[in-house]
């Protein structure tokens, strides 16, 4: 039983361990700790958690002031938030000047299903990759989350992570130490590389079980978005007929994009799995409006047979 | 407060060291924010001279007093004081803005020594000296920041946030500067978008609110040593200054916010700063 379900809740609750001993450690939240689980940072330390209030502009540029005076800042708001709303503070200022600043996206992608459009980030990957300078990571679940928060803290420099804001099934090791950068095969096979990341790891894992026997499918945790490891990538790539990718992301500029430039000199077909230039929309639950924009198991196996039987 | 005749005097003529040098690496035929530079010359002599802790070798000194511009177009005049006080050569300054130069448009952090932070995108600088200083309380380093921002540049909102959080996170090493020119770079500030009045706006935020003018060195320094004694809420000096002061043809003139100088222009300019 992996210690815990959702990201949010690893990410918070690594961030207190591992600020008992590295007191440069600072969050900031902007009224939203209780989602970001920065609340549970403020619980234990609050002289080192700053409640920005509704404001995240100036909350990411406070960070930026916080990094240059040799603390490690978080900044922490839903991904459409901490990433939107502060876009400009963050490229200004911590991205040009290589600040040691974390951006953290929560409630990103779909996971916010009742509040809808504006609440619900398709796009933050597509803009962090963008920008010079940025390292952008979206773990796969739960206990990835643990070992990825650990790394951003340890890398200096700015980072912008992506996390998921609802309970699902782990499906990475827990424990396994997070490299920057380093694509992880959780399933060997030959004919046909699904590159997957986030919510969609699990989904991909499911659609080549659902293949066995049919189409043989190497599924790949690429939980770093950029950096893009171009030479792993290309080579685990070698021989197969083509690749999937799938993302809770818009299909432009996420992870099918920077794994389409990264091949692009192998030439392979590619199938992308994600949302289709689309906004999101309120749902009842995460399941129902993952499978309304096409964020299904299904859809991966049907992308995977249309590379196979090419 | 008492000053020495000679202190401010020296200082009066460091200002005017700084505007000159701030009109040699503008150069000839390239625009450069000629206005606001002479504008705040005054002021960022008196930090850089006069008030801040701060060891031109050792730019990074961990108790060092910070100054950033939250008015980053004008960097020159950053540029000037950092040369003057020896964190480069003061011959770099001709090379401004060159291709590969640390000295950019704007001021960059990883460029150029004693440059904070990364400023240029108006409205941000306030927010990035409220952090700093508070990363300087929380880490027990006895230093203040001090932020220059421009009385056209407070339009942006996010200036407002960073008073309001100013005050909430009770931030007594925080010092705002508004050079307070009257102009932006479209015209006069009350006939393009009035931010006016300054004082009441700062005081209902809740900040302690000094006002001077800004070309009065004695009265520059006894607001920034009165800024040291306010405990529990930051300090704004609201600076009246007159925009492109000391080149009679650029000053109050809107076309010199970032204006280009002809040979004669250039050659007028150093003379009247020489006087």
């Amino acid at each position: 039983m992996s210690r815990f379900t959702n990201q949010r809740t690893a990410y918070g609750t690594t961030l207190v361990e591992l600020g008992k001993e590295n007191k440069k450690i600072v969050v900031l939240d902007a009224d939203l700790g209780g989602s970001t689980m920065g609340k549970l940072f403020e619980a234990e330390y609050p002289e080192r958690h700053f409640e920005c209030g509704i404001a995240e502009a100036n909350m990411t540029s406070m960070a930026a002031g916080l990094a240059q005076t040799g603390l490690i800042p978080t900044t922490n708001s839903f991904a459409v938030f901490a990433g939107g709303r502060a876009f400009d503070q963050i490229r200004q200022t911590i991205a040009i000047g290589k600040l040691n600043v974390k951006v953290v996206g929560s409630s990103s992608g779909f996971s916010d299903f009742g509040d809808g459009a504006t609440h619900q980030c398709v796009e933050d990957m597509a803009i962090f990759r963008a920008v010079p300078n940025m390292t952008v990571i979206c773990p796969a679940d739960a206990n990835e989350t643990v070992e990825a928060t650990k790394a951003i803290i340890d890398h200096v420099g700015p980072v912008y992570m992506r996390l998921n804001r609802n309970d699902y099934e782990n499906v990475t090791e827990e424990g396994k130490k997070f490299v920057i950068g380093e694509p992880s095969v959780l399933k060997e096979g030959t004919e046909v590389v699904v590159f997957a990341c986030g919510v969609m790891v699990g989904m991909a894992l499911e659609a080549a079980k659902a293949l066995e026997g049919k189409v043989s499918v190497k599924v790949v945790n690429q939980a770093t978005i950029k950096p893009m490891n171009t030479e792993a990538v290309n080579k685990l790539v070698e021989g197969c007929k083509g690749v999937v990718t799938a993302e809770e992301h818009n299909v432009m500029g996420g992870l099918g994009s920077a794994i389409a430039e990264a091949i692009s000199k192998s030439c392979k077909p590619i199938e992308f799995v994600g949302a289709k230039d689309t906004f999101g929309c309120s749902g009842h639950n995460y399941k129902e409006l993952l499978e309304y924009q096409g964020l299904t198991v299904e859809n991966i196996v049907k992308a995977i047979e249309k590379i196979a039987n090419l | 407060m008492g000053y020495s005749k000679e202190l401010l005097d020296d200082l009066t003529a460091k200002a005017q060291q700084l505007r000159k040098d701030v009109i040699i690496s503008i150069g000839v035929g390239v625009a450069g924010h000629v206005g606001g530079s002479c504008s705040a010359a005054d002021l960022i002599t008196a930090l850089y001279f006069y008030k801040m802790k701060h060891d031109p070798k050792n730019p990074k000194m961990e108790d060092r007093d910070r100054l950033l511009l939250s008015k980053g177009h004008v960097a020159i005049l950053q540029y000037a004081a950092l040369a003057e006080a020896g964190y480069f050569p003061v011959d770099d300054l001709q090379h401004t803005k060159e291709i590969g130069f640390h000295l950019q448009g704007h001021p960059d952090v990883i460029k150029t020594p004693g440059i904070e932070a990364g400023t240029g995108s108006l409205g941000q600088g306030l927010s990035i000296g409220l952090g700093m200083a508070l990363g300087q309380k929380l880490q027990g380093i006895d230093a203040k920041t001090y932020v220059l921002c421009g009385d056209g540049e407070i339009a942006e909102g996010q200036i407002w946030e960073a008073a309001m959080a100013a005050v909430n996170f009770k931030a007594d090493n925080l010092v705002a500067i508004v050079d307070h020119n009257k102009l932006q770079a479209n015209g006069r500030i009350e006939d393009r978008f009035d931010t006016l009045p300054l004082i009441p706006k700062w005081k209902g935020f809740g900040w302690n609110v000094i006002e001077i003018d800004g070309h009065n060195m004695e009265e520059i320094l006894t607001a920034l040593d009165e800024a040291d004694t306010v405990k529990g809420v930051p300090t704004v000096i609201v600076a009246n200054t007159v925009k492109g002061k000391g080149v009679s043809f650029a000053e109050n003139v809107v076309g010199y916010h970032n204006g280009t100088l002809t040979e004669e222009t250039y050659k007028q300019a150093l003379e009247e700063l020489s006087k």
